[in-house]
Parts: C-alpha cells; sequence; structure tokens
C-alpha cells in the first residue's frame, strides 16, 4: 500500500512556453476538470513536489532554471513534459534560440502530446507519471543531480536540423 | 488536579481527528468553489505520501526544530486536556511556534525568511488577544485551571461575548485560514512560495502538517471552553465556529500583514480590555 499514487504534488515551469498549454494545465484546477479530486495539488515549490510539470522548450535563458528546480525535488520525482513544444520544440524547434524539448536536459518519463495539450490528455499524463513514480519509489531509485554539459558549448545548442 | 488519561487520549486521538477534520475542511471548501474535492481522507494520504519522500534539508538543524515543534505543540495540546494551569499553555503554545520559527530560520534561504518573518508578526498579532482571552477566562471563573473552567457552571460565553469575538478572530490567524494565512497556508494557496515551510521537505514536512492537526484540536478545545456549562451547546458551537472559518477562509482575500497585526491589536484593545473592564464593573470592583 502506497501514499505516493494518492497524493502527487506537482510543480509547474512554464519553459518558453506560448502559455497555450499553460492555459490548459491551469483549466485542470479548475472546478470543470478538478485535479484536486484525485489528491493532486499544484505547488509553488519544488521541495514540496513530486512530480515536474514542464510546458515548452528549452533556451538560453531557462537551461539553470529547469535544471535548478528538478534538482531540488526530493526522491522519487518523474518530469512530465506537456505540449509538442516541451516533447521536441514543436514549431519552434528551428528558431535560432531554441535547444529542442525538455529531455535535452533532464530525463523525462511522459510526454504529453498535442499543441496545446487538452487538458484531459494532461491529467491522462500525470496519471501515467504516478505509475511510474510508483515504480521508483520501490526500486528505491534516486535521480541523479543532472548537471547541464552544453551549457558553454556553443555547438550544442540547437535542435538537429536547427539553424547550426 | 492534571488528568493524565485526557492528556492520553488527546495524544493519541487528536491527530486522528485532527487530520479528519482537514479532510472535511477540504472537501468543505471544495464544495464551496463548485468542485468534487479529494476523499476526506487525503490529508492522511498526503501525510503518508510525505513519509515516503526523501528527506532533502539545507541542514541537519532543521529536523530538529520540527521535531522539537512537534513535541511542544503534542506539550501544549496534552496539558491543556489534562486540565493544567491555562497560562502556562498559552505559553507553551508561543513556544512551540518560536521553534517552527526558527526552523525557518535555520534554512538560509529567502523565501523561508520572509516566511519566519511574518510567522513572528504573526505571533505578535494573536499573542495578546490569546492573553486577555486567558485572563478573561480567570476573571469569570475564578480559576487558571483548564479543568476547572471546562465543568463550571458559568455561561462564560455570556460573560466575555467581546473576547470571544476577538478570539475567534485571532482563531483565522491560528488556523492558516485567510484572510490571515500570510506565513503560509493551506491547500493549494501559495504566499511567497510557501512561507515558513518552503524549505521543509519530505518527513519533516509531515511532521509539520501532523503538529498542524494537532493545534487544530487544540484551539477548538479552547473554543469549547467558552460553553463548558453546557456540552452539549460546546459541541454545536465548536462546529459552527469551524465551519465559520472555512467559509472565512473561502470568502476573503489575504490581507497584508499591517492590516493583520494592526486589527488584531485593535480588537484585543476594544472588545477585550473593554470586555474586562464592563466585567470588573459589573462585579462591584476588583474581586
Ligand atoms: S505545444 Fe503549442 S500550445 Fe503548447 S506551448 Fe507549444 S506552441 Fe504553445
Amino acid at each position: 500500500m502506497t501514499y505516493l499514487a494518492k497524493s502527487p504534488w506537482i510543480i509547474h515551469y512554464d519553459a518558453s512556453s506560448c502559455n497555450g498549454c499553460d492555459i490548459e494545465i491551469l483549466a485542470c484546477l479548475t472546478p470543470m476538470y478538478d485535479v484536486e479530486r484525485f489528491g493532486i495539488i499544484n505547488t509553488g515549490n519544488p521541495k514540496h513536489a513530486d512530480i515536474f510539470v514542464v510546458t515548452g522548450s528549452v533556451n538560453e535563458q531557462n537551461r539553470e532554471v529547469i535544471l535548478n528546480i528538478y534538482n531540488q525535488m526530493p526522491d522519487p520525482k518523474v518530469a512530465v513534459a506537456v505540449g509538442i513544444c516541451a516533447t521536441s520544440g514543436g514549431v519552434f524547434r528551428e528558431c535560432y534560440n531554441v535547444a529542442g524539448g525538455i529531455d535535452k536536459l533532464i530525463p523525462v518519463d511522459v510526454y504529453v502530446m498535442g499543441c496545446a495539450a487538452r487538458p484531459e490528455s494532461i491529467i491522462d499524463g500525470i496519471v501515467t507519471a504516478l505509475g511510474i513514480l510508483e515504480k521508483k519509489r520501490s526500486e528505491g531509485a534516486s535521480a541523479p543531480v543532472v548537471t547541464d554539459h552544453h551549457m558553454n558549448k556553443e555547438h550544442h545548442k540547437h535542435a538537429e536540423g536547427g539553424v547550426q | 488536579m492534571i488528568n493524565i488519561v485526557w492528556g492520553i487520549v488527546f495524544v493519541l486521538l487528536a491527530p486522528v481527528i485532527g487530520g479528519l477534520v482537514a479532510g472535511i475542511d477540504r472537501k468543505i471548501t471544495a464544495r464551496m468553489q463548485g468542485r468534487v474535492g479529494p476523499s476526506i481522507l487525503q490529508p492522511f494520504y498526503d501525510v503518508g505520501k510525505l513519509f515516503e519522500k526523501e528527506q532533502a534539508v539545507v541542514n541537519e538543524t532543521q529536523i530538529f526544530y520540527a521535531i522539537c515543534y512537534f513535541i511542544f505543540m503534542i506539550f501544549t495540546g496534552a496539558l491543556f486536556f489534562a486540565s493544567g494551569d491555562l497560562l502556562l499553555v498559552v505559553f507553551a503554545l508561543t513556544l512551540a511556534q518560536i521553534f517552527l520559527v526558527l526552523g525557518a530560520f535555520s534554512a538560509n534561504s529567502p523565501y523561508s525568511y520572509v516566511g519566519a518573518e511574518r510567522e513572528l508578526l504573526q505571533i505578535m498579532a494573536y499573542e495578546p488577544m490569546v492573553i486577555i482571552t486567558a485572563v478573561g477566562m480567570y476573571v469569570a471563573t475564578k480559576s487558571f485551571n483548564v479543568g476547572d473552567i471546562a465543568t463550571t457552571t458559568v455561561p462564560i460565553v455570556l460573560l466575555l461575548p467581546g473576547i470571544f469575538l476577538g478570539f475567534l478572530y485571532v482563531l483565522t490567524i491560528k488556523l492558516r485560514k485567510s484572510p490571515f494565512d500570510i506565513s503560509t497556508s493551506h491547500h493549494a494557496h501559495q504566499e511567497i512560495v510557501k512561507g515558513v515551510t518552503t524549505e521543509f521537505s519530505g518527513p519533516s514536512l509531515g511532521l509539520i502538517e501532523i503538529t498542524h492537526w494537532y493545534e487544530t484540536i487544540f484551539l477548538l478545545g479552547f473554543v469549547y471552553l467558552f460553553f463548558g456549562f453546557n456540552p452539549l451547546i460546546g459541541v454545536v458551537a465548536v462546529i459552527i465556529v469551524y465551519l465559520l472559518e472555512i467559509l472565512i477562509d473561502n470568502t476573503n482575500a489575504r490581507v497584508k500583514w499591517q492590516l493583520a497585526v494592526k486589527s488584531s491589536w485593535l480588537i484585543a484593545i476594544i472588545v477585550g480590555v473593554v470586555n474586562l473592564a464592563a466585567l470588573y464593573f459589573l462585579a462591584g470592583g476588583v474581586p
């Protein structure tokens, strides 16, 4: 019997998202979808969170922030990339400033498709993440502290196919 | 005089009842907002979850302070329910609260600092009213002993209507409800990240949560004291008071700390002191 799956607290970070996905995440908290009935709470504090929900793609401004939030979360933890931007860079993939999806930086456990991702699929993604969270707990796995190897290397900044 | 049995009953049952109260609170809050809301056992799931998480702390002293907060809050409540001295209970409560502030100060983080400072301001805000309440109870019943006050035949609430209202006012601060949830708050509310609890995570946060359940039960016990002359009215009053707090929580926006401190002092001076003075004059001078 575990409590982890009954009380997932999320922290949401907007990494260069167009706000479309963010609004859909907030829609999940409204009376219409009410994710609190599953015990899901949107915390603003990485130290209280179990699930890291990221929207938008990695760029030079938010690399450090994403790493910082992820590394501050206590184990067990999972990362969910919401929206196609967070998954691969999406329509912004080829922008000069975009490095690609969140998995360029941190290990992502669940990808939620859509542009913008629908609240139903976001909830589905979080529920999938719960299974992974539970698995990580039973294995006693602790996520390694993630560091950014590409931080200072100019030629690795962009997604493949992007402007090099 | 000391009634050990009630003290032990408190230590064992308060977390159970306190957790249920928190769960019902969340359910009612959700219904008030037109949501379905979590299960009423949700607070237990949350705390169970927190104990499954990794203990990530800034330094070890933080855990020590969290444990002290826990122990002294239990001490406060147990002393109260074991018919201890009301003044001692009030001071033990402050001591417990101070440990939480120290815990927040011991982590070198700006959010934690701001939360700790706001917690100190809150203590400053509610303390005068709580002490006036204790004094009022003494004037009404000629005893500081909780057992005597709880079993008195004097209808305390009729003698201390002003003090009762003033106590309800600061109860909102103590229960960390809007509009006075300025240092940290419940549910998913955020203020300066998470105030005093920002730097606590995993088991130590769970401990703080359980401590808060103890505190809730202790405070509701305090409300009961006003109605000690009739247990039935007492229990009903306690329930109504808590529902009222939930209503206030959901219909008010958070205020600035200046207003919280000023207004609670003003209330303490106006209703508290006037009530006390009236009681003295009605009793025909100083007893
Ligand atoms: S996936 Fe679409 S809606 Fe979401 S952040 Fe990217 S562009 Fe915006």
